[in-house]
C-alpha cells in the first residue's frame, strides 16, 4: 500500500520523526478509514490525522483523548480487530502499532463517540461520587443480581470480549540467565553492556517496539557523541550480535516473583499485517534471573486540576514522543501547564518544528534558569507563578483558563492542546514486586528503592538517578563489567509537584481528575477520607482509584498526596498501596499457553480404551481418567443398558475394564513389616498366593483408602488402591518409609499404568478364562477365593487374581499394559459367544452396593472409621503398632452414637434415593430439624427388583429394623434402616 | 515461584518439582499407642504455623522422590538452608534471624497497614 505524503495526516511535521514516508499502512477507525506510517502507534497515526476523541470515560462518560504515549495510558483504550474472532477490546491506543487492515473501534460509547447517551451520567456526576454504588445499591438484596449489577456492567465499563474461540496460538518458553535487564533505555542498554563484556549471559528486555526508552523523546541527550536514540538502536545491534545476549523488544515483565523468576509477555504479531501461520501470536518466557537490573524508568503524572480531562491535554513527553518519534504535532496551537523544567523542552521541540506554543504556564516561582533562558529565547510566553484554573470545549479543549496564583484575574487563553507535566514518578512496580521496601524522598516527593528482598538493583530513572554521567556510572557498575560511555544533556531538570493543583484545593468542588479510567477526582478522595476511611488501601478501594486496568501508573502519588493533605500526615504515613502483578495486562491467551482444549487437562485412558469405544461405550470422568461408563446396546438408554449389564453379571458373566486402580509394588524383606505398620490388617500372617482385603487409615483413625493386596513372595506385595486414592497413598507410604520406618528395607514403585487390568465376573467366570490361563490351576478348590497366583493368560505373562467386587466368582486379569487390547479381545471374543456382556462404572457401583462393598471417597468422607463402615473386622487387635492405632482410640472415636454405614429400602420400592440426601427420625419435627445423616449411594437394583441405598446414619446399625424418613422438596420419602447386604445374603456365589 | 535446593539431587529446581509436606522435626512417638490423648494431640493435631523462620519438609515428588527439611522465612519466602531427612534441626545464624525480623513489616497484616493508620 502506498500513499502521497498529505494523506498519512495534516498534523505530520515534515523531516521530523523516524519512520519511513513510503512505507504506509491504512487502517480503520470507527469505520473511517485512515493512512498512517509502519512503526506508527494507533495512537501517533490518529493524531496525525487531528483525531484527538478516541473514547469515553468509565464511569461519567466524558470525552477522552490520548494522554501518554506509552503503557501508562489510562485513557486511549480501543478495540483492536482482524476479524471476528481476533478481536482485542481494551487495548492501549498507545501502545498498540499500526498494521494494514486493522480494525480500530472506540469503546464505551453508545450510539457515537461524539454523540454518548451515557455522558448524562456527567450531568448526574454530584450523584456518582466515591462509594455511591456501595451505598445505593444495597437493597433490597435480590435487585443487586438482577437489576443494579447487569445494569452498571452495562453503563460503566469497558470493552466487549468476543465470544468466538481464539484462533492464534501462544507459545511459551522457559529461560535461564546470569542478568535480566528490564527496560532498555540508557540505563538498560549501559548495564546490558557492561553485562556482556563479563561474558554473563543476559536477557535484555523492552516493551517498546524499539530500545530506546525515553530517547524516543528525548531529542537533546547525546551518548558518545551521537544522537541519543541513533546510539540506542547501535548499541542494541551490537548486543544482538552477541552470543551471550538475548534482546527483547515488544516484550514487558510483568511479574518479578519469588527468587529471581520472572515472567514476560513477548507480543510476537500483534503489530503484523500478515502473520505467518506458524508464528504464535505471543509468547510468555518464563525467566529464572540469577541477578536482575531493573532500568524501568519513570513515568510524568499529569497536573490535577478543574477539566484536566479533555481530549487534547496530554503528558508533554508524550508531545514530544509524538513529534519526535512519530513526527506528529500534537496541535497548532499548544499550551503548556508545568510543575517541572521537562516540559519546556516539549516547548522547544514543537516551536522549533513550527508549532506555536500560547505559553508556558509554570505553577512555580522560580523554573529551572536555563529552561528559562531556553524559552526566552525562542521567544515563548512563560507565565511562572501562575496556574490553569479550568479548560473548555466539548469534544477537544479550544481554550484554558489562567490564573496568577493567589490572585483572581482569570484570563483565557485560546489552544487547541494542552501539554502537561507534573513531574516524573519512578517505576518502581517490578522493585515491590520483589518485595523490596521503598523509601519517600522527601526532597524529590517520591518513593525509591530502599530495601532488597532479592539480589536485584535499581538503575537510573526508577532508582531516582535524574544526573545522566551519575546514571550510567551507576548501570556500568549493576552490569558488572566496564564500559567508557559519555553523556550529556542540555539541562538539567528540575521541580515536579505531587497533588492537587491551584483551583483544585480542598476548598473546591471542580473536576480535577487523578486516575483517568476510573473517573476518580481529588473530590472524591478528600471525600473517602471524610467518611473515615484513613487507611491508603481504604480510600483505594472506597474510591477505585488505581484499580483500574492502567493500575494507578499516573495517578497513585496524586492520590496519596491528597490523601495526607487532608489527613494533616505526612505521606510515608500514610503509605504506599502494594503494587502487584502484571506490570501491564497480559492476555489470557498468553498466560493459558497450551493448555487449553486437549492440552488443559490431560486425559488418562487405558489400554482398552479404544476397543471399548468401539463397543459403542460411554466414558465418564474418574481423576483425569476416561473410564467405560455403560455399554448402551441399539435402542438403550443409560437406564436400560445398566440393568441389562447388571442383570447378565449376576446370570452369565460380565467382562470389565479395572486398569485404572492404582497398583503399588511393596518389595523387600521388611515388605510385610511395612504394610502391618500402613494397613489396619495383619499381613505377616497372609501366604504367598493369598489376598487379602486391607483397609489403610490416617493417624487420625479415619479410613484413608482401601484396596485388595497379593502376597506373591514372602517379599513381594501387589498393593491395590483406589482409582483416585494411586498418587496420594503412594506418597502417604513413601512419606512413613522414609522418615518414620527408615530402617525398613522396603522399596514402593507405582505400577498403575504397567498392568492392564480385565475383571471377568459372573457364573461363567471360570468357564470363560480357564481355557486361556496356563500355569496354575484355577480350580474352586486350588484356587479359592482370595488367591493370587503368576502365571500366562493366552501366552501372555500375567498375575491372575481370584477376586470379586461384584459378589459373584471372578478373576482380575493382570497383564502387561501392552498385551492388554489382545488379551482383552480373545476373552471378550469367547465371554460374547457365552453369553456375557461388557459392563461399565455404572454397573460395577450397581453391583457392589447390592454386596454392601463401600467405596473409599463415595461412602466415607475421611470422618468415616473402619468400624463406622462396619469393617471393624479388619482392624488388627493384635498388632502393637500401625498408623492410625492411636488415632482409634480417641474418646470421639470409640463414642456410642457415631455415624455407621447402614442399608436404606424405600417402604416404595420404586423410589430411588438421591445420593446426598439428608435422613431424619422426625418429618413433622419444626426447622432446623436434627439431621441423623445422609444418603451416601442409592440405586435401582435390577437383580433386587427394587432400589438399595447406603447411608451414613447415627447409631445407625442399632436403628436396623427403625423407619426414618427423608425429607424432599416435594416430598418426604419413609425408609426401611437395614443392613448393607442387599442380594445373596449368605454369599455363596463369590465360592462358586 | 520458589528455587528449592534438594539436598539429595544436590541442586537447586523449581517449585513445581516439589510438594510441601508440613512441619518438620515432629517424630512419630516410638509408644504411639500409649501415649494420652493430649500427647496424641501435640502430635497430630497442633503446630506452630510461626511466622518468620520455619523448619518443614518437603518432598521433591517429581525429582528424587525424597522428603527433606528446610529452614524457611514465611515472611520474605527465603529458604535459609535445606538438608537430609533423619538430621537434627540445624541452626540459623545469627544473622539470618535478624533479616527475618526486619522484613516482617512487609506483610500486609491489618497490624501493618491499618493498625499503623489509626
Amino acid at each position: 500500500m502506498s500513499g502521497s505524503s498529505n494523506n498519512l495526516g495534516a498534523f505530520r511535521i515534515k523531516g521530523a520523526g523516524r519512520h519511513t514516508p513510503a512505507r504506509t499502512a491504512r487502517f480503520t477507525f470507527d469505520g473511517k478509514t485512515y493512512t498512517a506510517m509502519e512503526g506508527d502507534t494507533v495512537a501517533s497515526a490518529l493524531l496525525a490525522h487531528g483525531v484527538h476523541l478516541v473514547g469515553r470515560s468509565f464511569k461519567y462518560h466524558r470525552p477522552r483523548g490520548i494522554l501518554s504515549a506509552g503503557a501508562e495510558e489510562p485513557n486511549a483504550l480501543i478495540d483492536v480487530s482482524r476479524d471476528a474472532a481476533r478481536r482485542q477490546p481494551n487495548v492501549r491506543a498507545t501502545v498498540q502499532e499500526v498494521f494494514d487492515g486493522a480494525k480500530i473501534s472506540s469503546q464505551n460509547r453508545w450510539p457515537s463517540l461524539k454523540f454518548d447517551v451515557g455522558a448524562f451520567n456527567d450531568l448526574l456526576s454530584p450523584f456518582f461520587a466515591a462509594g455511591f454504588y456501595y451505598k445505593t445499591f444495597m437493597w433490597p438484596k435480590e435487585a443487586w443480581t438482577r437489576v443494579y449489577e447487569p445494569f452498571i456492567r452495562r453503563a460503566a465499563g469497558l470493552g466487549v470480549a468476543p465470544k468466538e474461540e481464539d484462533p492464534d496460538h501462544y507459545a511459551n518458553r522457559y529461560a535461564h540467565c546470569d542478568v535480566l535487564i528490564a527496560g532498555a533505555g540508557v540505563a538498560g542498554l549501559t548495564a546490558a553492556l557492561s553485562a556482556a563484556a563479563t561474558g554473563a549471559s543476559v536477557i535484555l528486555v523492552d516493551e517498546q517496539a524499539e530500545v530506546g526508552g525515553a530517547l524516543h523523546f528525548d531529542a537533546s541527550t547525546k551518548i558518545d557523541g551521537r544522537n541519543g536514540y541513533d546510539w540506542a538502536q547501535a548499541a542494541a545491534a551490537k548486543l544482538k550480535a552477541m552470543p551471550n545476549v538475548t534482546v527483547l523488544t515488544r516484550t514487558t515483565v510483568f511479574g518479578y516473583y519469588n527468587h529471581g523468576f520472572l515472567g514476560l509477555a513477548e507480543r510476537v504479531t500483534d503489530h503484523l499485517a500478515r502473520p505467518g501461520k506458524s508464528l504464535p501470536r505471543e509468547r510468555l518466557w518464563q525467566v529464572r534471573a540469577k541477578r536482575v537490573v531493573l532500568a524501568t524508568g519513570s513515568i510524568e503524572r499529569h497536573m490535577v486540576f478543574s477539566n484536566n480531562d479533555r481530549p487534547g491535554i496530554m503528558l508533554a513527553s508524550a508531545a514530544r514522543t509524538f513529534l519526535n518519534h512519530h513526527g506528529v504535532a500534537v496541535g497548532r496551537n499548544v499550551g503548556v501547564y508545568t510543575a517541572h523544567d521537562s516540559a519546556y523542552e516539549a516547548a522547544f521541540d514543537l516551536k522549533r518544528a513550527g508549532v506555536s506554543i500560547a505559553a508556558i504556564v509554570d505553577c512555580r516561582a522560580e523554573p529551572g534558569e536555563a529552561v528559562l533562558a531556553e524559552a526566552r529565547s525562542l521567544g515563548i510566553d512563560v507565565l511562572t507563578g501562575h496556574s490553569v484554573t479550568d479548560t473548555f470545549g466539548r469534544l477537544r479543549i479550544s481554550s484554558m483558563t489562567v490564573v496568577r496564583n493567589g490572585g483572581s484575574n482569570a484570563r483565557k487563553i485560546k489552544v487547541d492542546a494542552l501539554i502537561v507535566s507534573a513531574g516524573w514518578t519512578p517505576s518502581v512496580h517490578l522493585f515491590s514486586q520483589s518485595r523490596g521496601k521503598l523509601r519517600f524522598d522527601e526532597k524529590g516527593q517520591r518513593f525509591l528503592p530502599d530495601i532488597y528482598a532479592q539480589d536485584c538493583v535499581s538503575v537510573g530513572g526508577c532508582n531516582g538517578t535524574d544526573d545522566l554521567a551519575e546514571l550510567i556510572d551507576e548501570a556500568i557498575a549493576a552490569g558488572g563489567g566496564s564500559v567508557a560511555l559519555a553523556g550529556e544533556n542540555r539541562f538539567d531538570w528540575t521541580g515536579g509537584m505531587i497533588g492537587a493543583a491551584e483551583g483544585a484545593g480542598p476548598d473546591t468542588v471542580v473536576k480535577a481528575f487523578i486516575d483517568f479510567q476510573h473517573d476518580v477526582t481529588a473530590k472524591d478522595i478528600r471525600l473517602a477520607v471524610r467518611e473515615g476511611m484513613h487507611s491508603i488501601e481504604h480510600i483505594k478501594r472506597f474510591t477505585t482509584n488505581g484499580m483500574a486496568s492502567d493500575q494507578g501508573k499516573l495517578s497513585n502519588m496524586h492520590g496519596l498526596a491528597i490523601a495526607a493533605e487532608v489527613l494533616d500526615r505526612p505521606i510515608p504515613q500514610v503509605g504506599l498501596t502494594t503494587f502487584r502483578a502484571p506490570y501491564t495486562p497480559v492476555t489470557y491467551g498468553t498466560l493459558i499457553n497450551h493448555s487449553r482444549g486437549d492440552l488443559f487437562d490431560p486425559a488418562r485412558k487405558t489400554p482398552m480404551h479404544a476397543l471399548e469405544a468401539a463397543e459403542g461405550a460411554e466414558f465418564e470422568d474418574v481423576g483425569n481418567w476416561k473410564r467405560a461408563w455403560y455399554f448402551p446396546r441399539r435402542g438403550e438408554d443409560m437406564h436400560a443398558a445398566v440393568n441389562r449389564e447388571c442383570r447378565t453379571v449376576r446370570e452369565v458373566a460380565g467382562v470389565f475394564d479395572a486398569s485404572t486402580l492404582g497398583k503399588i509394588e511393596v518389595v523387600g524383606p521388611d515388605a510385610a513389616q511395612f504394610l502391618n505398620l500402613i494397613y489396619t490388617n495383619a499381613w505377616d500372617t497372609l501366604k504367598p498366593g493369598k489376598c487379602r482385603y486391607g483397609i489403610m487409615t490416617r493417624e487420625d483413625g479415619f479410613i484413608y483408602d482401601d484396596g485388595v493386596v497379593g502376597r506373591l513372595a514372602e517379599d513381594r506385595f501387589h498393593v491395590t488402591t483406589t482409582t483416585g486414592g494411586a498418587p496420594r497413598v503412594l506418597h502417604h507410604m513413601e512419606d512413613y518409609l522414609q522418615t518414620e520406618f527408615p530402617h525398613l528395607k522396603v522399596w514402593l514403585t507405582s505400577t498403575t499404568e504397567q498392568w492392564a487390568v480385565i475383571a471377568v465376573q459372573g457364573p461363567k467366570a471360570r468357564e470363560i478364562v480357564q481355557p486361556f490361563v496356563e500355569g496354575v490351576d484355577i480350580s474352586n478348590e486350588a484356587f479359592p477365593h482370595m488367591s493370587v497366583a503368576e502365571c500366562t493368560v493366552t501366552g501372555v505373562p500375567a498375575r491372575l487374581f481370584r477376586v470379586s467386587f461384584t459378589g459373584e466368582l471372578g478373576f482380575e486379569i493382570n497383564v502387561p499394559a501392552d498385551y492388554g487390547p489382545a488379551v482383552w479381545k480373545a476373552i471378550w471374543e469367547r465371554a460374547e459367544a457365552m453369553g456375557a456382556c461388557l459392563y461399565g462404572t455404572e454397573t460395577m457401583h450397581v453391583l457392589r452396593a447390592e454386596k454392601g462393598y463401600i467405596i473409599v471417597g463415595q461412602d466415607t468422607d475421611g470422618t468415616v472409621t473402619p468400624d463406622d463402615a462396619g469393617l471393624g473386622w479388619a482392624v488388627s487387635k493384635k498388632k502393637t503398632d500401625f498408623v492410625g492405632i492411636r488415632g482409634l482410640k480417641r474418646p470421639d472415636l470409640v463414642r456410642d452414637g457415631r455415624k455407621q454405614l447402614v442399608g436404606l429400602l424405600t417402604n416404595k420400592p420404586s423410589d430411588v434415593l438421591e445420593e446426598g440426601a439428608q435422613i431424619v427420625a422426625d418429618p413433622n419435627q419444626p426447622k432446623p430439624m436434627t439431621m441423623l445423616g445422609h444418603v451416601t449411594s442409592a440405586y435401582w437394583s435390577e437383580n433386587c427388583g427394587r432400589s438399595i441405598a447406603i447411608a451414613l446414619v447415627a447409631g445407625g446399625r442399632a436403628r436396623i429394623g427403625q423407619t426414618l424418613y427423608v425429607p424432599m422438596k416435594d416430598r418426604t420419602i419413609a425408609v426401611e434402616v437395614t443392613d448393607m447386604v442387599f442380594f445373596d445374603k449368605e454369599g455363596g456365589r463369590i465360592n462358586g | 515461584m520458589l528455587l528449592i535446593h534438594c539436598p539429595y539431587c544436590e541442586e537447586a529446581r523449581s517449585e513445581l518439582e516439589f510438594r510441601w509436606a508440613g512441619e518438620a522435626h515432629i517424630a512419630r512417638p516410638e509408644n504411639i499407642a500409649a501415649i494420652t490423648d493430649e500427647e496424641f494431640a501435640e502430635y497430630f493435631f497442633l503446630r506452630n504455623n510461626e511466622k518468620g523462620l520455619t523448619y518443614e519438609r518437603w518432598r521433591h515428588i517429581h525429582g528424587c522422590g525424597r522428603f527433606f527439611n528446610a529452614a524457611r522465612d514465611t515472611v520474605s519466602d527465603r529458604f535459609v538452608m535445606t538438608y537430609k531427612a533423619g538430621l537434627p534441626k540445624q541452626p540459623v545464624p545469627p544473622a539470618e534471624k535478624v533479616s527475618a525480623i526486619a522484613e516482617e513489616k512487609t506483610v500486609e497484616t491489618w497490624e501493618a497497614t491499618e493498625g499503623d493508620a489509626r
